[in-house]
């Protein structure tokens, strides 16, 4: 399915090489710096999951689970995982996942990154409502938090 | 294009309301979709109390305000709920806008990332 509803996309123009770019979105680690989650000494790999601890103020006492799809090397990795899955009371294993891709493409000035989110239709209502109820108690102070980093540097 | 067709192509998306408008053009009907357009989804017995309405009845009319799109039944557990259409659809665009969001902080987060520290 490919509804306006189901599908996430968002570019961003990256000043530095595709080389650059890819080892912050392939080295778990770095990885995990700017995304949110720790993941400090461990590797992504296709068919496999990875784990790690939420860094965001207020979320850390969540777990991130992503299952690896693919990585074509300097073009593309993908993963599937359940979107804000904010509630660790709840078993979220047994509901569909979203697919994420990530994109590299070289262009003028940098690189061009890509990020498309699919299969959000297949999200339960009831979780829909859950992810709203995250956004009005964290983001807005959570985007307070980043202009003072960058401010700060 | 003829005048005529001018007219007909016109016409289309008037003619896309017309099952929401017919169904609505009940006095029944209404006050169902008044009761769900409040908030949350409804049982058949949530939506009959208080009324000399039979379940049959309510059932009936549930059907002809699904079939124009206006109302959707949803499992709960055992139980079959009611709730109004637009009210998901909204709420489906309102979690996106939210994901959307989230997505924009991570590449924001990404951009700085790489950009001040770029070896």
């Amino acid at each position: 399915m490919n509804t306006s509803t189901d599908r996430i996309e968002r570019k961003v123009l990256i000043k530095a090489s595709k080389a650059r770019v890819w080892r912050a979105v392939s080295d778990a680690g770095e990885f995990g710096d700017w995304f949110g989650v720790n993941f400090k000494g461990k590797t992504f790999e296709a068919g496999k999951h990875i784990q790690g601890k939420i860094t965001y103020p207020g979320y850390e006492h969540l777990n991130m689970d992503v299952l690896i799809e693919r990585i074509v090397p300097e073009q593309l990795l993908s993963w599937r995982w359940h979107p804000a899955a904010i509630d660790p009371k709840v078993d979220y294993s047994q509901e569909p996942t979203t697919l994420v891709v990530f994109e590299l493409q070289e262009v003028d000035g940098g690189t061009l990154f890509t990020v498309v989110e699919s299969g959000l239709d297949k999200i339960p209502l009831a979780r829909r409502a859950d992810v709203l109820r995250m956004n009005s108690s964290g983001w807005d102070q959570q985007m307070e938090n980043i202009k003072k980093h960058v401010a700060k540097t | 294009m003829s005048p005529k067709r001018k007219a007909a192509a016109k016409l289309k998306p008037l003619q896309n309301c017309a099952p929401v408008f017919a169904a609505l053009g009940d006095e029944i009907r209404l006050r169902l979709v008044a009761a769900l357009c409040v908030g949350s989804a409804m049982s058949i017995t949530q939506l009959t109390y208080g009324t000399e309405i039979s379940r049959q009845a309510v059932t009936k009319h549930l059907g002809v305000l699904a079939a124009a799109g206006l109302v959707r039944d949803v499992k709960v557990g055992r139980e079959r709920l009611w709730e109004f259409e637009p009210t998901q659809l909204d709420e489906a665009r309102r979690t996106l806008e939210f994901i959307g969001q989230q997505w924009d902080h991570a590449l924001a987060k990404l951009k700085f990332a790489v950009e001040s520290n770029p070896t």
